[in-house]
Parts: C-alpha cells; sequence; structure tokens
C-alpha cells in the first residue's frame, strides 16, 4: 500500500518517509486488536471480576479488595503459595545440575553416543499425563515397582507420594526425570558453540580438568544455563497436571501449590470471584519472578 | 406389576404425590396404580410426539453408554428422533452449571447425580416439575409403575415441598465387602455392629503378611462418605433446621474417630492418599479384609481375569450403628431442563429410560443398581446374569436402609473438600474434634451464604 502511494505522488523524501511510518503504523492494527482482545480484555475483566464476590449461578456482590484481604489471611492459600515455591526451587535445581552434568558427559566422544543422547531425551517426549499416570502406579506403596527396588537392595519401603512429607519431593522426582533432558539440550547446544582456543592455552599453562570446567566452561555455558532455568522455573511454577493427576493436592493439602488451589476455587467450587483474586496475585507473582531472571540474565550476559 | 388396581384415578396419585411432600417416604408405599387407568381410557399414545426432536445430556458411564445404545428403540418405539451428548461426570457436571445459567441449554433431558447436584438444581429451579404429566392420563405410560421405584430413589427425586423434579435411575448404597478366606482364617464373623467392625479390622490386621484389616478411601473429597456412613449409623446428621450444620457434635467426633481407628490403625500405609481405585485393587488382590464402597463393584471382583478373590467376596451390608443401621446412599436420575420446549416428548424420553426392560438390561449389564425393585427378580431369571445372588439380597437390604450419604445442599464439592482435607489429616494424626471443629468453622460461612444468596 505504502510503496503504492510513494510511486503515485512523487514527494520530497522526508515526506515520504514520515507517510510510510505512518502506514506502517497502521499494519501493527491488526495485531493490536488482536493482544487487546485475547490478552489485555481478559486481563482486566479478570481484575475487574476480582472485586466480586461472585459465584457462578449466583448474583456478584461488590467486595472491592475485599477478596484479596480474604486471601492474606486465608491459610490454605498461604501455604500454597510457600509449597509452590518450595517445588519451583527443587524442580528447576535438580534438572539443571543433572542436566548440566549429563551435557558433559554427553559433549565427549564415545561410541554409542548419539544412540545413548536419543533415549536420554526420551522422557521430553512423552504427555505429562500419561507420565503421571505410570508414576502413580510405581509410586503405589504396596503394588508399586519403587518399592520393590528399594527392598531389593535392603531399603525400607517408603510412601512417596502417599506420605504428606515426603509428596513434594516424589513430585519433584517427576518433573526432574521429564525435564532434565531439556536443560542437557540446551547446555549441549551452549557446549557446541564454545571456542577451543582458551582451552589449549589453558592446557598449555597445566591447567587440571577441574580448573578447566570452573574457570572455562562454567563461565561460557553460564548464560545458556539461565536460559534453561528461566524456561524451568516458567514451567515448574505453573505445573499442574502432574500434581493433579498423581495426587489432587493431598494427601490433605499437602501437594496443594496456588494452581490446584486455583483450579479449585474456579472449576470446583464456581468461586468466580475469589478465582480471579487468586489469579491476579499469582500474576503479580510471575512477573516479579520473571523481571528478577530477566535481571540475572542480563548479568550474565557474554560480554564480547 | 402384577400388583395393579384398575380403580385408582390420577387424582389419586396426584394428591398422594402431594402428600409425599409432607412425609417423602410416604412415596414408597404408592401402589402401582396409575397406569391401567391411562391404558382404560386408551389415550396413552408412545407414537403422539412422532417426529420431533430432542436433546438429551448424558454421563459418560456404563449406564450412559447403555441408555445411548439402545436409543435406536426408543425412536422406533416414539417416531421421536434423538440427539444425545455423553461426556465425563466432572465435566458434565460444569457443563450443566453454564448451560443453564446461560439461560438457554442446549438439551431437554439431563442426567444428574442426586448427591452432588439436587439442591444445586432445585435452588435454582432448573427443572421441570413432572407431576402434571405423572398425572396426566393421556402423557403416564402404562407401564410408569412408581410402586415398583425404591424408596431411597424416590426420596431423591422429589422435594420437600412435594414436587417430582425428576426419575430416579441408578441407586448406590454402600456396602462393606469382605473377604471370606481372611475372615475364615481368623475365626472372625463377619460384624454386626460398628463395635464388631473395628474389633474384626483390628483383629485382621497383619501388616507382617500385608494384609490390611480395613480399606477405604482417604483421599481428600472422595474419602467423606466414609465417614458420613460412620456418622449415620451413630444417628448424627448433617445439618439442623436452621440450617446449621451438626459435624462438630458428638455422634460426628464419635464416627470420625471411628474412621481414624479403621484407617490408620488396620488400613494399609499410605491410606491418605487412596481413593476407591487403590482401595479396590488392595482388595482384588486379596490383601485387604474389608472394605467400604459403593455397591457397584461387584463385576471386577468376581472377574478371574482381574481379581484374585473370585467366589472368595462376601457383600455384607452396612454393620449397625450405635443409634441406627443405615447404609449410605448416593444415586442419579434425569429431568427435564425447565426451559424446553419439547417436554411432551423429553418425558416420553424419562419414562422409556427408567422403564423395567432398561432397568433390567442396566443389572444385567452390572452398570448399576436399578432403583425398580422388580428389575433384580427380572434379571436374576435371564441365564447370563453373573451377579452372585448375595449381592443382589445386599443391595435390596442396602436399599431398605439407605439413607442419603452426603446432605442435600448446593456446595456439595466445598463440603466434601473442607472436611476431606479434615479427614486426611485424621488419618495422619491429627486429633478428629479439633479437626472437625475447624472444618466446620470453615464451611458453616460458605453453606450461610450459599443458601441466602
Amino acid at each position: 500500500m505504502s510503496t503504492h502511494v510513494a510511486v503515485a505522488v512523487p514527494a520530497s523524501r522526508a515526506g515520504f518517509l514520515r507517510r510510510r511510518r505512518r502506514s506502517y503504523r497502521l499494519l501493527t492494527v491488526p495485531a493490536l486488536l488482536v493482544v487487546a482482545a485475547v490478552i489485555v480484555f481478559p486481563w482486566l475483566f479478570t481484575v475487574y471480576m476480582s472485586a466480586f464476590d461472585w459465584k457462578i449461578g449466583e448474583a456478584a456482590r461488590f467486595v472491592g479488595l475485599g477478596n484479596y484481604v480474604g486471601l492474606a489471611t486465608n491459610q490454605r492459600f498461604l501455604e500454597a503459595i510457600v509449597r509452590t515455591f518450595y517445588f519451583t526451587l527443587l524442580a528447576v535445581v535438580f534438572p539443571l545440575v543433572l542436566g548440566l552434568v549429563a551435557a558433559l558427559i554427553f559433549h565427549r566422544q564415545f561410541r554409542g553416543r548419539g544412540v545413548l543422547r536419543a533415549i536420554f531425551t526420551m522422557p521430553m517426549m512423552a504427555t505429562p499425563v500419561a507420565v503421571a499416570l505410570v508414576w502413580t502406579m510405581m509410586f503405589h506403596p504396596q503394588q508399586g515397582v519403587l518399592n520393590y527396588l528399594l527392598t531389593l537392595v535392603g531399603l525400607p519401603p517408603s510412601l512417596w507420594v502417599y506420605s504428606p512429607t515426603w509428596v513434594i519431593p516424589s513430585l519433584v522426582i517427576v518433573e526432574v526425570w521429564h525435564w532434565t533432558p531439556l536443560v542437557m539440550l540446551i547446555v549441549l547446544g551452549g557446549l557446541a558453540a564454545l571456542p577451543t582456543e582458551p582451552y589449549e592455552s589453558a592446557r598449555l599453562d597445566g591447567a587440571t580438568e577441574w580448573q578447566l570446567f570452573r574457570y572455562i566452561t562454567l563461565p561460557l555455558i553460564l548464560p545458556f544455563l539461565v536460559v534453561a532455568a528461566v524456561i524451568r522455573t516458567i514451567d515448574a511454577v505453573k505445573a499442574f497436571d502432574t500434581i493433579y493427576v498423581i495426587s489432587q493436592g493431598g494427601p490433605g493439602t499437602a501437594s496443594e501449590t496456588i494452581n490446584l488451589y486455583l483450579y479449585l476455587q474456579a472449576f470446583a467450587f464456581y468461586n468466580v470471584g475469589n478465582a480471579s483474586a487468586v489469579v491476579v496475585v499469582f500474576f503479580a507473582i510471575i512477573v516479579a519472578l520473571a523481571l528478577l531472571l530477566l535481571h540475572v540474565r542480563e548479568r550474565t550476559r557474554w560480554v564480547a | 406389576m402384577s400388583d395393579r388396581t384398575q380403580s385408582e384415578s390420577p387424582d389419586v396419585l396426584r394428591r398422594r404425590l402431594l402428600g409425599a411432600g409432607a412425609g417423602v417416604a410416604a412415596m414408597g408405599l404408592l401402589p402401582g396404580a396409575l397406569a391401567p387407568t391411562a391404558r382404560a381410557q386408551g389415550t396413552f399414545d408412545w407414537k403422539r410426539f412422532k417426529g420431533e426432536k430432542i436433546e438429551v445430556f448424558l454421563v459418560k458411564s456404563p449406564r450412559g453408554d447403555l441408555l445411548s445404545r439402545y436409543h435406536k428403540e426408543f425412536e422406533d418405539l416414539t417416531g421421536i428422533e434423538v440427539g444425545s451428548e455423553m461426556i465425563p461426570e466432572q465435566q458434565q457436571r460444569q457443563k450443566a452449571v453454564i448451560e443453564f445459567n446461560s439461560g438457554n441449554p442446549s438439551f431437554d433431558v439431563i442426567a444428574l447425580s442426586y448427591h452432588v447436584q439436587k439442591r444445586q438444581f432445585a435452588r435454582n429451579n432448573w427443572l421441570t416439575d413432572l407431576r402434571p404429566y405423572i398425572s396426566d392420563a393421556a402423557m403416564a405410560a402404562p407401564d410408569l409403575d412408581f410402586a415398583d421405584f425404591a424408596k431411597g430413589g424416590l426420596n431423591y427425586a422429589v422435594e420437600p415441598d412435594g414436587r417430582v423434579m425428576s426419575l430416579p435411575l441408578n441407586l448406590d448404597p454402600w456396602v462393606v465387602y469382605y473377604n471370606k478366606e481372611l475372615f475364615a482364617g481368623k475365626g472372625v464373623a463377619y460384624p454386626r455392629t460398628f463395635a464388631e467392625m473395628i474389633d474384626a479390622a483390628a483383629k485382621l490386621n497383619d501388616p507382617g503378611k500385608g494384609i490390611s484389616g480395613f480399606v477405604g478411601r482417604g483421599l481428600k473429597n472422595a474419602n467423606v462418605p466414609v465417614w458420613t456412613s460412620f456418622l449415620l449409623g451413630y444417628g448424627g446428621s448433617f445439618i439442623d433446621a436452621k440450617g446449621k450444620l451438626l459435624t462438630d457434635t458428638p455422634e460426628a467426633i464419635e464416627a470420625a474417630k471411628m474412621y481414624q481407628t479403621l484407617l490408620a490403625k488396620s488400613g494399609p500405609p499410605g491410606v491418605a492418599g487412596f481413593n476407591w481405585n487403590e482401595s479396590q485393587t488392595l482388595f482384588l488382590q486379596g490383601k485387604a479384609a474389608m472394605w467400604l464402597d459403593g455397591i457397584g463393584f461387584a463385576q471386577p471382583l468376581e472377574d478371574p481375569a482381574k481379581s484374585r478373590i473370585v467366589g472368595k467376596v462376601g457383600y455384607g451390608v452396612m454393620p449397625a450403628g450405635p443409634k441406627q443401621q443405615v447404609s449410605a446412599l448416593f444415586g442419579d436420575g434425569e429431568g427435564i431442563s425447565g426451559t424446553s420446549k419439547k417436554k411432551g416428548p423429553a418425558w416420553y424420553y424419562l419414562q422409556w429410560a427408567s422403564n423395567k426392560t432398561n432397568q433390567t438390561r442396566m443389572l444385567q449389564a452390572a452398570a448399576g443398581a436399578p432403583v425398580r425393585n422388580s428389575a433384580y427378580a427380572a434379571a436374576q431369571q435371564s441365564s447370563d446374569f453373573k451377579a452372585p445372588k448375595e449381592w443382589v439380597d445386599c443391595m435390596l437390604k442396602s436399599a431398605a436402609i439407605a439413607q442419603p450419604g452426603l446432605p442435600v445442599i448446593s456446595p456439595v464439592t466445598e463440603f466434601r473438600d473442607v472436611f476431606g482435607v479434615a479427614l486426611a489429616n485424621m488419618i495422619n494424626g491429627a486429633d478428629a474434634a479439633t479437626e472437625l471443629r475447624r472444618a466446620t468453622a470453615e464451611f458453616q460461612p460458605v453453606l450461610d451464604k450459599s443458601e441466602k444468596a
């Protein structure tokens, strides 16, 4: 459209650019409309709904910040926040460490590397709900294979997800099994991009393998690890399917994270007003977390 | 059906139904009366709504599957075309709420679970009162025989003010499955009282051999009916006439302590995370002496491909509590949307779905426990009926002493969640009285709000 105008009306170069910029701006309108309709409007509407005491099927009553005040003193919700952080921390740290180790191993040349690497990345391709169902069976305290394996090596059986204390660590095991390969792939990509010169000169200076890793490899792949951490954190904070299928937030409320609490409020109790308030609080937490991670990412960037 | 008299007019039924409002239990005493009148007048015609089309909204379950399979039969009988939608229970309940709230639901007939949806549907007036159809000789089919419906089912279908909002189809009283071999091995008799039940569970519990004296649901929400089964036997109930919760009374606390004792002391490790399927697995393996749950599990228990205890399963009626002997009851039925424009054809569908043939089929397919008493005798005559006679006896005895296993309130799911958490905490050592008081205090405002709004 703009070129058409430009050809039809010859003008000074500055005027042409101004007109072109204006017509380009017009082109962003469809995208803006879509964003407004599918992101901004629902978001604003959620904030609006959070100001009401509203259960589907009943009349809505304006309560202002009442829902937020209720949440601030709601022990179950506060515990859910703590649990979400606990779960997220474990579900980020372990895949990062194990994924890094796996990447370092698979970065070396050895026979069968391709096949083994393919096998190692397989869990990532499985559907979360199917994975959760399989693990549920393995966790079963009487019939599960995990307790059978424990007794084979002479250890006492565990209650796994059936124990209030162990349910979150057990759920993290599933996350680690499922998502360590993703971290490995990201770090492996980083390793492949590393220059070889620093290693050669360090070897000439007599550096040990550990020193090579600590002072060359680790600083160089740190940006990749941060990317992996960002992706893992986002995934872990929003984890729902695995937890819902395996423990439904139980025993009692021992594995009830914000997502599970939110699901109950919105889709089991139909407390739309309260659920909206939970969403807004959850959103604030995620934004804060994202800003923190972006900050860390900027700090770890390669300074070329 | 042979006891039908030719004399009663539709008005008699109407009056009886109105009377039932005062004492709902009276429904069970209704003689099977009205149908022949209709025939005598000769005005009832299955083909009356020929050419119309209705939409039915069912729950994906063996019962929903069975009805859908025979929709052709209904279409041939009436000339009414049936469009049906069938989705899983949780989603069906959510969709029902949303559709009814839209004011113009897409279905004419809807399946509902009484223990969850009865109060919600009634409060919002979502269904059609069926009394005008029942008392209209031109509309009530000749074999709509109310005396044949079990009392528990009619209790569920009739509102306190006498309106009949649905027809019941399936009843699910809770029973005790027990492993006869384990009982015989320890010389223990099937318990007749709660005290004997606790005692038997303790005697049969043998952790060294991996055998639990008792198994049942510990998972929050799912576990509430186990506790209410005991609560009813202790003479407790859920709410008083003023809407105050009775869930922290001495009876409720005693029932909770019994729950705690059975599951924590005689139950398997990790039972706080067990739903019915984990409980069933354990019982199927011969690793549990008693299992308290709904009556619908005879089929897997007697299936040699799944069960190690075929032929060794006892089907026991719930033992008597200190105050009364009660089997906690759950059930479902079908109603007509209040805004439906096809109420006549929809009513025909309801009558067909609950007729004796379909009820017998349900039992033969082990898809549920029919509301019609006659279905039991009919099914047993059939050669391919596999359920043991003991199961049928247990069903009939349990249905006779059944009471709703959950309070008839709107926020049932929240009730189950709040009290479910309390019960799960008890299994893990929390004090029963403290937990119940906390749960009662937490739920009372929710209940108050649901009845005020």
